[in-house]
């Protein structure tokens, strides 16, 4: 006998939403397995991962900081899935945060120290065109050119990141700063400082943008002609080219969106939570932001779902790192079974497993 | 929905304040975050070997937890909250980057102490800590200039910052006043720690003459590319590198927190603790001179001893007139010593030293 | 400002050590992609090769023994990802991601008790008539044995994908795999195999680092020499002998911008640092006007049913 997958005719609903539960069960078996093996009480690891952010003793301040943590990965999320649908491939969404974050504290640092109501407005306006211009570079290529998108996406980050540490040494650098490197502190911006809307709610901008886009995305891919088109390029793009379709158009339009996306996450993290630009300013959103797109299904509300999961696995992780001693390393190797499990039982949406006799299956 | 948010906003302010009543018990409780791994053999190394030794010198009446590999910005805020939160009384922050973080979080937690290392930033609950390196440098610079015989000291550099910089003209003081001929030629590797990227470097400056190798990265590579290149001094920076003993690693500077974490935290169980600056060095013991091995003739090492001694004895200041800047300008007179103002600021060159500092 | 103190010889010999890890790793991957897989898990794969590698090469004393263990946990590491994407047909590029943080925690686990130890040595093989030739000698003959292994490495991918059956039906399998199956071609045995090449090489590589290059264990040591490995198929548009090339290019701008900073001259290091990556996005652009493109299959799920 032997194991046989059948492609089911239509995606099963009940594994749409049971498979992903039956991922986290598995990661908490073999997760717990790990912690064990380092001499941890699982029980009590796998709890203060999954438990202690959100009900635990201190979750009054921990739930907040899910939202600071996980809207980036949202927005991001959110922008890149509107391409993964439509078969456009940007994994460069880490380079497109890190221009739009010094484009956005660009604006603030040229006129500073001025104070007026519309520097934050123009800061997100210059957020936005930073990722967007990113973004528009191997969009621009793979129309003119017919370069890979994939390729060119992941290239541009590393020309980011030599950019923001040139930046964070040399024209950014904070003239009031000693000579170290790093911009200067936009949290002590009043007028470019993206604070919390309220004190304590972890509410700032970037996450009401990234809630925006969620319904935005929703939205367009359910009522929009545009977003029709998006899914059926993605599934059939055959089919889409005979019903007029650009894919020209189309491939601008994804990669432009999701970096203008990316370029506003970036910007509203380094006008907030991080307040300034440094050479380690990007801590891998923009990769982490393409996982949460997948295990979100590339659904607008599965993204929300997945980006607050990933959330909650580095918080949790971090107090299971200071409270247990547990190694970073185990929390990085539990995050990353999760994804693994995660991954493969999405298998089980799409298709039927079925055991074969041999024979049939040779053939 | 608003009336939600104000309401978990009410129930921070009111947690908040009261959290540190809430996880009392008779246990001191010390936090440290860190940059990096533990397993670094550097940085942040040594400072989990200060917190080792707090476990080790109070043994139950004191508590650690850490958090490694904490990314400067929002991360390190969380984390550093996160420690407040679960009732620690003493937060070291051992990384320039924890400084805003550091200075934020101690505005909410009036009664938790915090000590942020080699910043500048304090308020009444954090100290801020930094050790002299500069001192360790002038030794080494004298070592590195008697051992040249090509003349050529290689000089592996990490950002363009005043601490680096401060470090790189101590030892070019020194080794010129050791031997006259001496050239340093410096490269700036761009990273704290890569090692492959380490290696190279110190095999580009060794390929150009360098047989004496300094570096301010954190790595044990370039003792590896000295070892393999034969005939090559070598200094180790932050941690002992002993296994690079007796050749070609002939001394090292070693960080060496213990003693002063562990007064720290002395302090805040006697209820002594107050917010200070210190920039301690030889004298204190921050800053250890690892074993000069016998691959050092016995005169230069009872030299280099002896200059040990002068600083950690304040008769000597490595920084002591007349100096003046790359470009000819005076610096210091004769007899003048530079204050801590401009030594924490320095951004230039001493004279003889060729190539620009990048900006 | 000392142009002159720049010896070539000494350049171009450690621009070959330099390229070695990244060498290796990107031949693997270059099957994997001739093969129609991307798998981005490459920084993982090397993390932990060089990892099985340094612990058995300290505890065996070894250093062969030690590259063997590296190729055979990068090709465990990447049979994860097999399993991921060839069995449960998930999606390439997360998997990727998934297996590099995997990979980098995993390491750093298994690395705890191997910090600050010294590696056994791995002798050079001084190649008595070949190393005494005027500056080809010390350039091309003085080396470590896994030098000359990864170039073979690349001659034997090159001879495979051109001149043999298994190559063509590497090939078949990453231009089409629809239509490699209908020709009765095992499209997933094919791409599981290429996968586990590509983790083996990648192990071999992150060993170089540990055990020759650097030598010595750290978490996270491998500090991106994934990610380059990635460009540099890219760059090499996919053909064997164009890797070589781009990794002496890879190589070449680092050991150069660092030796330009020794003779004195003042260089723009971040930007000389985006040199190579910009060059790749050129020769991208290039290359669409050539006939050698990405394989067509690269990144797409396979079911037998479609």
């Amino acid at each position: 006998m032997k194991i046989k997958l059948e492609k089911r005719p239509q995606p099963s609903r009940r594994w749409l939403y049971l498979s992903p539960i039956l991922a986290v069960i598995v990661t908490m078996l073999a997760g717990g397995a790990l912690f064990a093996a380092l001499g941890k009480n699982p029980v009590e690891a796998i709890a203060t991962i999954f438990w202690e952010p959100v009900f635990g003793e201190f979750a009054f301040y921990y739930r907040p900081q899910l939202l600071v943590k996980g809207a980036p990965l949202i927005l991001i999320a959110i922008g890149l899935s509107l391409g993964f649908r439509a078969g456009v491939w940007n994994i460069g969404a880490e380079g497109q945060y890190i221009i739009g974050a010094l484009t956005g504290a660009g604006v603030a640092l040229a006129l500073y120290p001025m104070e007026a109501w519309f520097i934050f407005p123009l800061m997100i306006v210059a957020g936005a065109a930073g990722g967007l211009a990113w973004g528009m570079i191997p969009a621009l290529l793979k129309v003119r050119f017919g370069t890979n998108e994939i390729l060119v996406s992941l290239m541009l980050v590393y020309v980011a990141e030599q950019l923001l540490a040139a930046m964070a040494l040399g024209p950014m650098r904070n003239p009031e700063g000693m000579g170290f490197p790093g911009s200067r502190n936009l949290q002590e911006y009043p007028s470019a400082h993206n604070a919390e809307l309220i004190a304590g709610s972890g509410m700032h901008w970037g996450v009401v943008a990234a809630l925006i886009a969620v319904i935005f995305a929703y939205v367009l891919l359910g009522r929009h002609i545009l977003g029709y088109h998006i899914r059926l390029t993605g599934q059939a793009p055959r089919a889409a080219r005979f019903a007029g379709v650009s894919p020209k158009a189309l491939t601008l339009f994804c990669l432009g969106t999701s970096g203008a996306l990316a370029g506003m996450a970036g910007m509203f993290e380094v006008a907030g939570p991080t307040g300034q630009v440094s050479i380690d300013f990007n801590v891998g959103y923009g990769f982490t932001a393409i996982i949460v797109a997948f295990l979100g299904r590339l659904h607008p509300f599965g993204i929300l779902l997945a980006g607050l999961l990933m959330a909650l696995t580095y918080i949790g992780g971090e107090i299971a790192q200071s409270n247990l001693g547990l190694p970073a390393a185990a929390i990085q190797m539990f995050q990353g079974m999760l994804l693994f499990f995660l991954l493969a039982v999405d298998v089980l949406t799409n298709y039927r497993l079925r055991l074969v006799p041999r024979s049939e299956a040779a053939a | 929905m608003t009336l939600k948010t104000l309401l978990t906003g009410a129930a921070l302010a009111v947690g908040l304040a009261a959290a540190p009543a809430l996880a009392q018990d008779d246990k001191t409780r010390v936090g440290f975050i860190y940059v990096g791994p533990i397993g670094d053999g550097g940085w942040t190394y040594e400072h989990d070997q200060g917190r080792l030794a707090i476990e080790e010198h109070f043994g139950d009446a004191v508590e650690t937890v850490y958090q490694e590999s904490v990314p400067e910005g929002a991360d390190a805020e969380r984390a550093i909250t996160q420690m407040a939160l679960n009732g620690a009384d003493l937060i070291f922050t051992t990384s320039f980057g924890f400084m805003d973080p550091t200075i934020s979080v101690a505005r909410k937690f009036p009664d938790v102490k915090f000590e942020h290392a080699t910043g500048y930033k304090t308020a009444p609950n954090v100290s801020t800590y930094s050790a002299r390196f500069y001192e360790g440098r002038a030794i080494q610079g004298h070592i590195a200039g008697k051992m040249t015989e090509s003349n050529v000291v290689g000089y592996i550099a990490s950002y363009p910052i005043p601490e680096v910089i401060r470090g790189i003209n101590a030892a070019f003081i020194h080794a010129r006043k050791a031997n006259p001929d001496v050239q340093f030629k410096i490269i700036w590797a761009y990273t704290w720690f890569d090692p492959a990227k380490e290696a190279d470097a110190a095999n580009a400056l060794i390929e150009q003459g360098a047989d004496v190798i300094l570096q301010h990265t954190d790595s044990t590579a370039p003792q590896a590319a000295a070892e393999k290149a034969g005939g090559v001094v070598t200094f180790g920076q932050a941690s002992d590198m002993a296994e690079y003993k007796p050749f070609p690693r002939v001394s090292s500077i070693i960080d060496n927190w213990k003693p002063y974490y562990i007064a720290r935290t002395q302090a805040v169980i006697d209820g002594t603790w107050e917010s200070q600056q210190i920039w301690h060095g030889i004298d204190e013991g921050m800053v250890e001179i690892g074993e000069i091995t016998d691959a050092v003739p016995a005169e230069v090492r009872d030299e280099a001893l002896a200059l040990k001694d002068a600083i950690a004895a304040g008769e000597y200041h490595p920084f002591t007139g007349p100096l003046k800047k790359q470009d000819g300008s005076d610096w210091l007179a004769e007899g003048e010593t530079a204050d801590d103002a401009t030594l924490l600021g320095m951004n230039f060159y001493v004279e003889g030293l060729d190539g620009e500092i990048p900006q | 400002m000392d142009l002159s103190s720049i010896n070539p010889v000494l350049l171009l010999a450690s621009l070959i050590v330099a390229s070695t890890p990244i060498l290796l790793a990107a031949i693997g991957e270059l099957v994997v992609e001739r093969a129609g897989v991307l798998n981005l898990g490459v920084e993982g794969m090397m993390i932990t090769g060089a990892i099985c590698g340094f612990a058995i090469a300290v505890n065996t004393g070894s250093p062969a023994a030690g590259f063997a263990a590296a190729a055979v946990g990068g090709a465990g590491l990447s049979l994860l990802f097999a399993a991921l994407t060839q069995l449960a047909l998930a999606n390439q590029v997360a998997s990727g991601l998934a297996l590099t943080l995997f990979g980098l925690g995993l390491s750093a686990l298994l690395g705890q008790g191997y910090v600050g130890i010294k590696p056994p040595p791995t002798p050079k093989l001084d190649i008595p008539l070949l190393g005494d030739i005027p500056f080809l000698g010390p350039v091309l003959f003085s080396h470590d044995l896994m030098v000359y292994l990864a170039l073979a490495l690349v001659a034997a991918v090159w001879a495979m994908l051109k001149y043999t059956r298994a190559g063509l039906i590497l090939r078949a399998v990453g231009e089409n795999h629809d239509a490699a199956h209908a020709l009765g071609y095992k499209v997933v045995r094919v791409r599981i195999m290429a996968i586990a090449f590509g983790g083996a090489c990648a192990g071999l590589g992150g060993a170089y680092l540990s055990l020759v290059r650097v030598p010595q264990w750290t978490e996270g040591m491998t500090a991106g020499a994934g990610w380059i490995a990635l460009a540099l198929v890219v760059f090499a548009s996919w053909k064997a002998g164009r890797v070589l090339l781009g990794a002496w290019l890879f190589g070449g701008v680092n050991v150069l911008q660092l030796n330009l900073q020794a003779a004195g001259i003042a260089i723009p290091v971040e930007y000389l640092s985006m040199s190579p990556y910009l060059i790749t996005i050129l020769v991208l652009v290039i290359m669409s006007a050539d006939k050698s493109r990405a394989p067509a299959s690269l990144g797409r799920v396979f079911h037998a049913s479609q």
